[in-house]
Order: structure tokens, then sequence, then C-alpha cells
């Protein structure tokens, strides 16, 4: 269970709240509107942002000291998830081997198994600079799927691609959680992304981020914050 | 982590390569010995050059800047690079070309007497100015060409659009732009020039031409007064950190730029004669004494022999042992303050440094067999602070992109440092290294000291064949040492940009 | 790191051999291809069974650092202006050489600093440049002032602090007057003689303060007889070079037959085109042509090195101030 105990993240002038848990292998949202603070929730769960007071714990254990590398936590990111000089062998290679040596068989095996249920067979030696938005995205996954975390977070990784495309990501990232049986905590601003995917959602707004709610729930009946955000953002 | 910890260890490593050997000078001084007149207006007229030099070389650098910002014509990028040549040129090989076009019996007096004019006269404080801007009008361009390349088109479209008179564009786009980088170059033109040595030897005229730097050289090599040149190397070392810092505040923005072969913003129809005007006289100025150099050199080339060649294959070593250990020490220090702690490099006096390394270094080895390794060291370190330049804003920009990947990914420093930050930084540290290897190249600093009996330098073969009445030999020497160091700048340049893929 | 490598390789490589070495401090200039050195060592090396070894740079200052400690068995190539410093370190020992042999134009009983060659200052100018030479120093200083001079500065020149005290030993109490009237006809001051005689043979200036044997070498290795020392009846300033043996060297006997051979007539024969300077101990009939045809001054200054000691700082002084001007 990833438990967030009376955290308080400092935002620069504002803070952000939250005090709640959530358990294993669910795919959560993280909604709200921009500047709330949904990626600043993200980045203080990946160990990028210090908290100003509280905890944070997964499976009872604490958390909140650990640099991002020693927590049990992949992450895809807005951009940059994978370094453009090297071919996605090697970038997938690094997820298996993080101090850079070539994999072994085994290994190797596993990265072409990872490519092609992304839908990236044998593109091993191509570099991400030759690969179009959609097949960036889904050599990321691949990646995450090698990492085998126990949380995925996922920080607008899809913001720039189109909504077919981004519904096809969408479906691949519930696939590939599943498979690990990976908690995700999706950022997303788009309320049908989040009703399309998430078994529960973060509402993020005036400080606050609230404790998860079940999707079908939350827009069945939706608080005065959320009400608010979809009117203004005419979803 | 193990990254601070490197970066702590390369900044102790610079303190006590700086301040050590001047702690090794005083004590084996015993102390600090007073200054006479003569160091006190060596102290004036460091201090007056510096300030002229990179007043002239900021001022000039304007319109030269300017003019290839805004003008296309073919062969602008190799002009480019070619203008960035006296920066690297070893000074013993400018100081010949430079005599070569001002000079007595120069072209420029050759056309003035058949004009029926009469004769300039090179030497003087005019003469060391003039050398000066010589060799670092191409980095004030550099700097503000690079702020003029960085102005985002849509800004130079909505100019155009708006359809504002010269002088407004001026105002608007241009003038914040040279009051944000101009000091910053001032204070480091300001900095290089106070150690300035061999051109204030040459061109300047007499005893009021003396330099702090040469100043130290007369104590330690004539007088063998130890007390007197630490006492002057503090002096100096002072006044460069001071300047330093003042640079190192003003200098924020401007750095060298690993690149300039971005986009062209819009050129504009107006003031071409003008710009025009600007770049050849520029690229006279720049150019023609390296012509001269070659051309003076060309007769010179056959009669080299076997000694020299061994030199310049001893020179070349040296300047990649330099390069090598000055990079490392670059990405060591890569971190916001290395450019603060390097500024001490570049202000220790060479002759100093390599006086305090000999006495550190007696007790243990034999210093000539040390001869190498320890110029080799000097040069890295004087080198250090324009590789930290070019490279550190780099590094920085790679750790903001990559830093959060590094981490979700637990890279080790090792995969981190081989597998992202040397292939990313393959353009930025071979336009370093280049700098470095050339600079290194053409030093003639402490080997004098430290001289090896089987491995002359270069630049010192130069001086031993002139010592020995062989003029046409040593302008062919040069020669060879001049396409040596832009061989080196342009090889490790070159192999920067070909493998710097995506 | 780098750099260790690095000095790990060399130490390998000059390990010197433990006995039958000697070790020779010599300017940097001697052990060029050029230089006198390597005709030294082989004609030294042909009598001792022995191996010389050279190590160039600076003298002086490397021995007083290194002080007792110092490697050195001998030192080749000093100048009087550093016997009196040298002498008072203690660094040194007698050289036992028998001067009887020596044609120098001075008297010279030193016990401790051997004479090799010696030469004098003097204008050296270009006679298709210059048609009328100035035929005294006092019509030198009368000289119009486009008349172009290059000089060395005495503070970092053997030749540029031999030029103080030559002003000094033909004006007296004048020098810096004599200096005043000088300075406008100097073009520059140069750190060495290297690059002023560049700048001269460049074009760059009329007359350089060189030596009287500098036309030997365009007579001898150019055949260009258009090079001459201007030659004034005040007389012209003693330049000799010396060796010293070491106190402490390690090996006083082959230190001792280096010390004899320096005025043996195999060495002396050989220095002057090696090192393009007047042997001191060769008759001059014994002479190469070229140095036999040479403009040599009559009368010869030089102060003792105590005199030079008392006088130096005054007669930099004078021309620095002067020149300042």
């Amino acid at each position: 269970m990833l438990r967030l105990e009376g955290v308080t993240i400092d935002m620069g002038g504002a803070t952000l709240a939250a005090d709640w848990a959530v358990q294993p292998g669910r795919r959560v949202a993280v909604l709200g509107p921009s500047g709330a603070g949904k990626s600043t929730l993200l980045d203080a769960i990946a160990g990028f942002r210090p908290l100003e007071r509280g905890r944070i714990l997964w499976d009872g254990q604490d958390l909140t000291g650990l640099p991002p590398e020693r927590r049990p936590v992949s992450i895809l990111f807005q951009d940059g998830n994978l370094f453009p000089h090297l071919t996605l062998a090697r970038n997938l290679g690094l997820a298996l081997r993080p101090d850079g040596r070539r994999p072994d068989a085994a290994g190797i095996a596993r990265i072409a198994a990872a490519l092609a249920r992304v839908g990236l067979e044998g593109m091993q030696d191509r570099r991400p600079g030759t690969l179009s938005g959609g097949q960036q995205s889904r050599a990321a996954l691949a990646r995450v799927l090698l990492q085998e975390r126990p949380i995925l977070l996922l920080d607008e990784p899809f913001a720039a691609l189109g909504p077919a495309l981004k519904a096809e990501m969408l479906e691949l990232v519930r696939d590939v959680a599943a498979q690990l049986g990976a908690l995700v905590l999706m950022v997303t601003h788009d309320a049908g992304d989040a009703r399309r995917f998430a078994e529960a959602v973060v509402l993020v707004a005036d400080g606050i981020a609230a404790p998860p709610v079940e999707t079908e729930r939350l827009f069945a009946d939706p608080p005065p914050a959320l009400r608010a955000y979809l009117g203004e953002g005419g979803h | 982590m193990a990254q601070r910890t490197v970066a702590v260890i390369a900044a102790t490593a610079l303190a006590a390569l700086t301040l050590g050997p001047v702690a090794a000078v005083l004590v084996r001084a015993e102390g600090l010995a007073a200054l006479g007149p003569g160091d006190w207006q060596a102290l004036r007229f460091t201090v007056c050059q510096a300030l002229l030099s990179a007043l002239f070389a900021c001022i000039l650098a304007v319109p030269v800047a300017r003019a290839l910002a805004r003008r296309r014509f073919a062969g602008r990028g190799f002009l480019i690079a070619l203008l960035g040549a006296p920066f690297i040129l070893p000074v013993i090989v400018a100081v010949m070309g430079l005599l070569a076009v001002f000079g007595q019996n120069g072209l420029l007096n050759g056309a003035l007497s058949a004009l029926g004019l009469p004769r300039l006269d090179i030497y003087g404080l005019h003469g060391v100015v003039l050398a000066h801007v010589f060799f670092n009008l191409p980095l004030a361009t550099r700097i503000l060409l690079q702020g003029w390349l960085a102005i985002p088109a849509e800004r130079l479209r909505l100019a155009a659009s708006l359809g504002l008179t010269p002088r407004a564009r001026f105002m608007v786009l241009e003038a914040p732009l040279i009051l944000r980088l101009l000091p910053g170059a001032f204070a480091v033109i300001f900095v290089i020039c106070l150690t300035s040595f061999a051109v204030a030897l040459t061109l300047g005229g007499g005893p009021r031409a003396t330099t702090v730097e040469l100043a130290i050289y007369q104590a330690v090599r004539f007088d063998f007064d130890l007390g007197r040149a630490a006492a002057l190397a503090l002096m100096q070392l002072a006044l460069g950190l001071g300047a330093g810092l003042v640079a190192w505040r003003l200098a924020q923005g401007a750095g060298f730029g690993a690149g300039l072969d971005r986009a062209l913003p819009l050129t504009v129809a107006h003031g071409r004669a003008c710009d025009t005007a600007w770049l050849v006289a520029a690229a006279g100025f720049l150019l023609l004494p390296l012509g001269l150099v070659v051309w003076r050199g060309l007769p010179g080339l056959a009669q080299l022999g076997p000694q020299t060649w061994a030199a310049a294959g001893h020179s070349v070593l040296l300047a990649l042992a330099s390069t090598a250990l000055c990079l490392s020490w670059t990405l060591a220090l890569a971190g916001a303050r290395g450019a603060l702690w390097s500024l001490m490099a570049i202000a220790i006096s060479p002759l100093v440094l390599g006086t305090g390394l000999f006495l550190m270094l007696r007790p243990f080895v034999n210093p000539f067999s040390m001869a190498l390794p320890v110029t080799a060291l000097v040069n890295a370190l004087m080198a250090l602070p324009f590789a930290l330049r070019i490279v550190a804003p780099e590094v920085e920009a790679i750790r903001a992109d990559y830093g959060r990947l590094r981490a979700t990914l637990r890279l080790t420093p090792m995969a981190w440092l081989r597998l992202v930050l040397l292939p990313r930084l393959r353009r930025p540290l071979g336009f370093a290294g280049g700098l470095v290897a050339a600079l290194a190249m053409g030093d003639l600093g402490v080997i004098a000291l430290f001289a090896d009996p089987e491995r002359a330098t270069l630049p010192l073969q130069v001086y031993r064949l002139m010592g020995a009445y062989r003029m046409e030999a040593a302008a062919g020497a040069a020669l060879l040492l001049l396409v040596l160091s832009f061989g080196l700048f342009w090889a490790f340049d070159r192999g920067g940009r070909a493998g710097a893929a995506a | 790191m780098k750099a260790l490598t690095f000095a790990a390789a060399f130490l390998t490589a000059t390990a010197a051999s433990a006995s039958g070495t000697l070790t020779v401090y010599a300017p940097d200039y001697f052990t060029s291809e050029w230089g006198p050195g390597p005709k030294i060592e082989e004609l030294f090396e042909a009598q001792c069974d022995c191996d010389l070894q050279w190590r160039p740079g600076d003298l002086l200052p490397r021995i007083l650092l290194e002080g007792a400690r110092t490697e050195a068995d001998v030192v080749i190539g000093l100048n009087t202006d550093v016997t009196k410093q040298a002498r008072e370190s203690g660094l040194f020992a007698p050289h036992g050489v028998d001067l009887a042999p020596l044609t120098l134009p001075i008297d010279w009983t030193d016990e401790v600093f051997l004479p090799f060659n010696y030469g004098h200052t003097a204008f050296v100018y270009d006679t298709t440049r210059v048609a009328n030479p100035p035929a005294s120093f006092a019509a030198l200083l009368e000289a119009p002032d486009d008349l172009r001079l290059v000089i060395q500065d005495p503070r970092s020149s053997i030749s540029g602090l031999a030029l103080v005290l030559w002003v000094r030993a033909v004006f007296g109490d004048e020098a810096q007057e004599a200096w005043a009237k000088l300075a406008p006809k100097i073009v520059t001051v140069t750190r060495g003689w290297s690059e002023s005689y560049g700048l001269f043979t460049d074009g760059e200036a009329d007359m350089v303060l060189s030596y009287t044997t500098s036309p030997a070498y365009h007579i001898i290795a150019e055949g260009d007889e258009t090079k001459k020392a201007a030659i004034f009846p005040e007389g012209h300033y003693f330049m000799v070079e010396l060796a010293a043996k070491l106190a402490g060297t390690d090996n006083p006997e082959l230190a001792d037959q280096f010390m004899a051979f320096i005025l043996s007539e195999d060495f002396q024969s050989m220095i002057a085109t090696g090192n393009w300077s007047i042997p001191a101990a060769l008759p001059k009939d014994k002479w190469p042509e070229g140095f036999q045809q040479l403009d040599l001054p009559e009368k010869v200054l030089f102060y003792s090195e105590d005199e030079a000691a008392g006088l130096r700082d005054e007669a930099i002084e004078a021309w620095r101030s002067a020149l300042s001007q």
C-alpha cells in the first residue's frame, strides 16, 4: 500500500497537502487544473522534491528520506524518457543493467520480448530520433516493463499525442501495469482520460490532493472543485 | 554522492596546486620582500594596458559581430572559424606576424612610405594594446556573435513587421544584448591581459612597459629574489581574482558557445556597405599577420633538423597530455562553483607556479624527470578556466534534461559518465579540447626552469634556433608551430562534431 | 594520474647509470644540435671513457634552489654577473687548473671559475643599411634619433646587464645623461638576446646590442660579410663564459678531468665555431679564418665581481629611469 501521511509539499509559496493511502495494483488518475500541483505530487512520490512535512510509505517502509534511485518507482516524464543518442536496445538495456554494461543473452531476449510486447518488434537498433512520437512512447513503456517496479508514475507522457494514439497508449499502459501488477498514478488534465483509464481519481485543487475516490462515483456526483474544473475546462 | 566527492577532490587539487606552490616559494624565501618603485610602476602599467586592451577589443567586437550576424555570404562559416585563430596562436608566432605587418619593415610602413606618409612605430603601450586586441578581438566577437544568433527569430520578424528604423532596432534588439554580454567579455579579457608576459616583452619598447609577470620573471630567474617574486605573484593573484570575481558575476550569460552553425536570423537590408567594410578590416587585421607567418616560414621549413621535428613531437604529446588532464578536471569541476575556482588558475603566475612545484617535488623526485608532466599540469591548469566555460553550461543542461531519467533508471556514476555525459558532451568537449591543446602547444611556460635535456618543446626550439642565429629556420619552426596548433584544434573540434549524433 | 604515469615513464627512461657519469648543467642553447654541447660530449667521452649527461636550463637559480643536493658535477656557461652570488653560496670548489695558457685580454686569476670563451659587447650593424656607423660611443649618443637600436633588458639578460655596466664604465657618473640621449634611438628592449637579434635581422632596427663575435657567424656560416660590429675607442665591455666544479660532486676525478679538458686545444679549437665566441686559451693565429678577420677593440672594460655588485643596482636604475621618461 502507498501511504501519504500528513504530507505537505512546498510549491514555491503555495503548498500542497495530501493524507491518504492507495492499494497496490490500482490505476489512479491525478486530475486537476494546470498549476494545481499534479506533477508536484508525483515528483514528491518519486523523490525529486523534498517534503515539508509528513511521510511517504510503501508497504510500511518509509520512503521519505530515500533518494529517487532507491525508491520502488518507475516514472514516465512529459519528454526525455529515452537517451536520444542511444539505440533502443541500449536504452532498454539500462533498465536491466544500471551500471551500463551490456546485458547477457537472457537480458537481450527480455529486451526483444519487451519491444515486441509494445509493438516495436525488431527495432532494437533504432535511435529514438528515428521513431514517431507514438513509437517513442511505446519504447518508454517497454523500458518501464523491464524496470519491474511496483509503482508506475505517468507525468503526462502522452500529452503530445493525438486522441486516437493517446487512447491506444492508455490501453497499452493498462496491459503493462496489469502484467507488472503495478500501482499506476497518472497525471492528466483530461477528465475523459481519467474516466477511460482510471479505477480511482485523486483530485488536486486548492492546495489539496484529495483522497482517491472511485471514478464512477466521483463523476456521478462531482464535488464542487471538480465541477468548477469541468466547467472551466469545457469537458 | 560519488560525483560530489570527485568535485570536491578536483577543487581541492586545484586549490592545492595554485596556492601550494606560492606557499612553497614563500617558505623558501622566508617571507615576502618589499617591492621597489619599479614594481609599482609595473603594476600601474599592467592594469593600464589590460584596461585599454579589453576596452578596444570589446568596442571593436560590436560592429564585427553584428556584421557577421546579419550577413550571409559564401565562406562565412570558414571566416568565422578563421577569425578565431589568433586566440589560439602561440604568442611567439603572433608577435612575428604582427611585426611583419606593423613593424618598421612591415607591410603597413612599406605602404605608408610608398605614399610619402610618415612611418608608424609599433613599439610602446600602443603596440602592446594592439597585440592584445589582435589576440582577444576574436574572443569578444565570438561571445557577442553567439548572443546575436540567440535573438529569437520571432523577435526579428516582429521588428521587421513593425518597420523599425535602424536606430530603433538597435535600441530595442541589440543594445540590451550588448549591455548584457559586453561587461563579461570585458572582464574576461582584462584578466587574460593581466598576466601577459611575452607580448609586453618585445613590443613594449622599454622598461616603461614592464608587466608584473615580467617583473616576476626577472625576480626569479635573474635576481633569484624569491621573496619579491612571491610578493609580486600574490599581488597579481589578488588583482586577477578581484577582476575575475567581477567577470564571473558579469559574465553569467557569456559563454564561448560550442557551435555557431545555428540557423541565421533574418538578414537586414541596410548597412551592407558598412558591414562589409568592418568585415574586410577585421579579416585583414586578424589574418594578414597569419598569412605573413606562413609566407616567411615556408623557406625555413626545409632547414628544420631532426631536433626540431623531435621537439614538435614532444609538443604534440605534451599538448595531448595537457588536454586529457584538463578535460578530466573540467568534467570533475563542471558544477556551479567550478568556474569560480578556476579563476585562481588564470590569475596565478605560471613562473611562480613552476618554481613552487620545483621546490615541492625536489625532496621526492628528480625535478628534471618531471619536466614534461609538470609542464602538462601547468598548461592544463592555465587552460582550465576556458574549458570550464565551454563545458560547464552543457553539463548543467544535460543534468537538467536527463537527471531524473538517470535517477529512475538507477544509473551508476560510471554508466552516467560513459553512456550519457561523454557522448552528449562530444561537441563542447571537442571544442574545449581543441582550445586546450592549441594553448598548451604554444606555451613556453615553466619549461625553462625544468628543461629536459632530450625533450625540448617546439616554442623553446624556436627560441633556441634564434639563439643560434638560425633566424630562417626559426621562422620555419614558427610556421610548423602554427600549423600544429591549428591542426590539433581542428582535429579535436572536428572529432567532436563528427560524432555528435542526434 | 596522467602526470604520474608520464613521470614514471620518464623516470625509468632517464635513470642514470651509477658510476662513470658526469652530470653537467648548461644553458639550454648549449645542447641544441647547433650548440657546442654535442661536440664537447663527443670529444670528452672519447678521452674519459665515461658518459657525459647534459642538464640544460637555468644555471644558478636551479643550483641555488637545489642547494647541496644538486646532481650537477660541473656547471658550464656561467657569466660574471652571477659569480659573486655563486661563490658566496659555497657550493663550488676550486678548479685546480693551471691558468697560464689563457689568452684573455684581461688578467684572470680566479681559482673557482674557469673561462672557456669570451667576447665583448658591441653594437652590430648591417653595412648595407648603415653606411656611416658611429665611430665612438660618444658619437653614438649624438647620432640622429632615427638611428634605430634594439637592446636587451638588464634585468633579464646578461648582455643587457653588460650594456648598463659598459655605459657606466664609459660615462661614469654621467651614465644617466648618456641613457637619456640613447633613449629616443632605442626602438625596444627585449627579454633576451635572441629576440633582439631576430628584430635586427628582420630589419626592425639598424643596430643591435650583441657581441664583437657575432659577425663571425655570418662570415663563416653564411658567407655574408655585411654584418659588422662598431668598434668604439672608449672600450668594450668584456664578456666571458665560465665553468665551475661543484663542491659536492660525486665524481671529483671526472669533474677535474673535465675542467682540465676545457683549456685543452681540442676543446678550444672547437669552441669558436661551436659557440660563436673567442676561445679563452688559444693564440689568435689558431683561430678559425672568420674570427681572425673580426674587428676587435683595443681597449677592454671590465668590473670585478665586487665592483660590479656595487654598481649594478645603480646602473640598472639609471637605465630604467632614463628610459621610463
